[in-house]
């Protein structure tokens, strides 16, 4: 008797465990191909596949039917001013601007299906999913805030950065190969800038956020490149005199070669 | 092939930049300048930004200066003491210039300065230059003597003081002319990215009556310094050279420069001036047609560094 209740009671207490776990606790695996991108003389752009997989966080437990998944990687971020171009006395001249204060220079956000599809406007707007919900912070006056959605800076700065492939939405970038097994193609563009790119992936079920990752990677100038750069930004007075000697020997070494008198 | 310009921040096709630097070069050997004036807008149109194109061509333009100056120093063709009067004018100018250059690009006018720049400059001495020589081969073929020149003729100019007296050009005259001519090279060519030498030659043949023999010489001379050291100035101030894109472009321009000089020398001297006259003349007019014309776009974005 005290045997056999005993197994009852256990039996009872694992049937609970099992639908308390059944209940929201996933686990995101993520991983990427490349965490660092050199760029070299002939670089041309590439793509960083991100692999991931929702799991249960402990053995056993079962998993929803669906997910959904948003994938927003953030480059490095600074500072840009967007100006628009007025006629003034019959040229056009830069007349009015507006600062974007930390933006990111890089912004790609990914999903499984349409933004609207996945979850209300507000939970999008409090999660940032999508450009027109992602805060790109200005000065306004004194003040730093974000505008409206169809502020004509706002919407002409995305405009100008998604002709530079610089910024990007897709909603069909995350490829389902299970229901739980995903995979997406971050592109990094030829002017991708040099930096840290973060990686967050957030996955969504049944309209509500469920679980979230991140990951990075970082783009770097290889070499020589890079040698330049960091010269003419830190050795800048040094650098000059060497441009300017390169050209004088450039000039007398020419005029030695091509001598004809 | 592509190469990634570290300082311009933009892969290009290196025999696009090296034909660019052997056409120019072709032009600036034919005609005896330095090409500058339109290096920077071929520059501009391939995405690099205006201020990388003035700051790198300035490098480029001293290459192919200094290859025609030794050249010239050979033949004896060089005063010295008048390219080193210039050059008193021309340091201070080019100074004042790289300053300007600094304020306009923090104020966000420097693209719009640059651009009314050449449309001023360019159009005007394109137009006079196009009308005199005309004017020229139209006196030839009338049958009158070529040239109405009236030797040793004294301008307002001869009467300033502080004469100078310079041996190889054979000339007597104010030291202030001649600092105010260095002057205004040195400043048009660190904000126009342009070495003046289309400027400068007319300038010192009208103003200061320097003979033929010795004015291109002297020309390059101080183009050649006035450019070297706009260089190191645009590098030390602004960051903005591009040794890269200088080393292409000085390797295209200074093998263009050779077999356009041997160009040059085939063809007169009034046709040569009508012909440069009136390419700095289309160049100034598509300057013109650029801001007078609604922009493709009128919004830009410029980023202005790490937000802290």
């Amino acid at each position: 008797m005290r045997l056999r209740r005993s197994i009852i009671l256990v039996a009872v207490l694992a049937a609970s465990a099992a639908i308390t776990l059944s209940a929201g606790a996933e686990r995101l695996v993520l991983s990427i191909s490349r965490h660092q991108v050199m760029v070299t003389s002939s670089f041309t752009g590439t793509q960083i596949v991100l692999f991931g997989t929702i799991e249960p966080d402990r053995p056993g437990a079962r998993l929803r039917n669906s997910y959904d998944l948003v994938a927003t990687v953030v480059g490095p971020r600074q500072t840009a001013v967007t100006r628009r171009k007025e006629r003034v006395v019959g040229i056009w001249a830069n007349v009015a601007s507006r600062t974007f204060v930390n933006v990111p220079t890089y912004l790609a956000i990914m999903s499984n299906r349409p933004f609207e599809e996945i979850a209300e406007t507000d939970l999008l707007r409090r999660q940032q999913v999508g450009l027109d919900y992602f805060v790109l912070t200005q000065q306004v006056g004194s003040d730093l805030a974000d505008t409206v959605r169809d502020d004509p800076f706002r919407m002409n700065f995305i405009r100008l950065k998604k002709e530079h492939s610089l910024y990007a939405e897709t909603t069909n970038g995350v490829t389902f190969l299970t229901p739980t097994v995903f995979r997406a193609e971050i592109p990094v563009p030829a002017e991708a800038p040099f930096g840290n790119y973060d990686v967050e992936v957030k996955v969504f079920s049944e309209r509500a956020l469920l679980v979230r990752n991140t990951t990075a990677f970082e783009i770097v100038k290889a070499g020589f490149e890079q040698f330049v750069a960091n010269a003419a930004r830190d050795y800048s007075f040094l650098y000059g005199l060497f441009a300017a000697a390169m050209a004088i020997a450039t000039g007398w070494f020419a005029s030695v070669v091509f001598r004809r008198d | 092939m592509q190469v990634y310009l570290p300082i311009a921040d933009l892969p290009v096709n290196i025999f696009v930049v090296l034909a660019m630097g052997l056409a120019v070069g072709f032009i600036s050997g034919m005609f005896g300048i330095g090409g500058g004036f339109l290096m920077t807008p071929l520059l501009i149109f391939l995405g690099v930004s205006p201020a990388v194109a003035v700051a790198s061509v300035a490098s480029h333009v001293a290459a192919s200066s200094m290859s025609g100056a030794v050249t010239y120093w050979r033949r004896n063709a060089v005063d010295l003491a008048l390219a080193l009067m210039l050059l008193a004018g021309g340091i201070l100018g080019t100074a004042v210039g790289v300053w300007l250059f600094t304020v306009l690009r923090s104020l966000d006018q420097l693209d719009l300065t640059i651009g009314l720049s050449y449309v001023v400059l360019l159009t005007v001495v394109g137009g006079l230059m196009v009308t005199e020589s005309v004017r020229a081969i139209l006196r030839e073929q009338q049958g009158k003597p070529a040239s109405p020149r009236r030797g040793g003729a004294h301008t307002w100019v001869h009467g300033l003081p502080l004469k100078m007296r310079f041996k190889r050009s054979k000339i007597y005259v104010s030291a202030i002319p001649i600092w105010g001519i260095g002057f205004i090279i040195g400043f048009v060519g660190a904000i126009m990215g342009i070495g003046g030498g289309f400027l400068l030659v007319p300038m010192l043949i009208y103003f200061l009556r320097v003979p033929t023999a010795t004015v291109i010489g002297t020309s390059m001379v101080l183009t050649l310094i006035t450019m070297a050291s706009a260089t190191v100035m645009h590098a030390a101030t602004n960051h903005l050279v591009d040794v890269v894109l200088a080393l292409i472009l000085m390797v295209g321009g200074v093998i263009g420069a050779q077999f356009g000089a041997r160009a040059g020398q085939n063809m007169r001297g009034e046709r040569l001036r009508l012909l440069l006259g009136l390419l700095v003349l289309a160049v100034g007019l598509r300057f013109a047609f650029e801001i007078i014309v609604q922009p493709a776009d009128i919004y830009t974005i410029r980023l202005i560094g790490d937000g802290a």
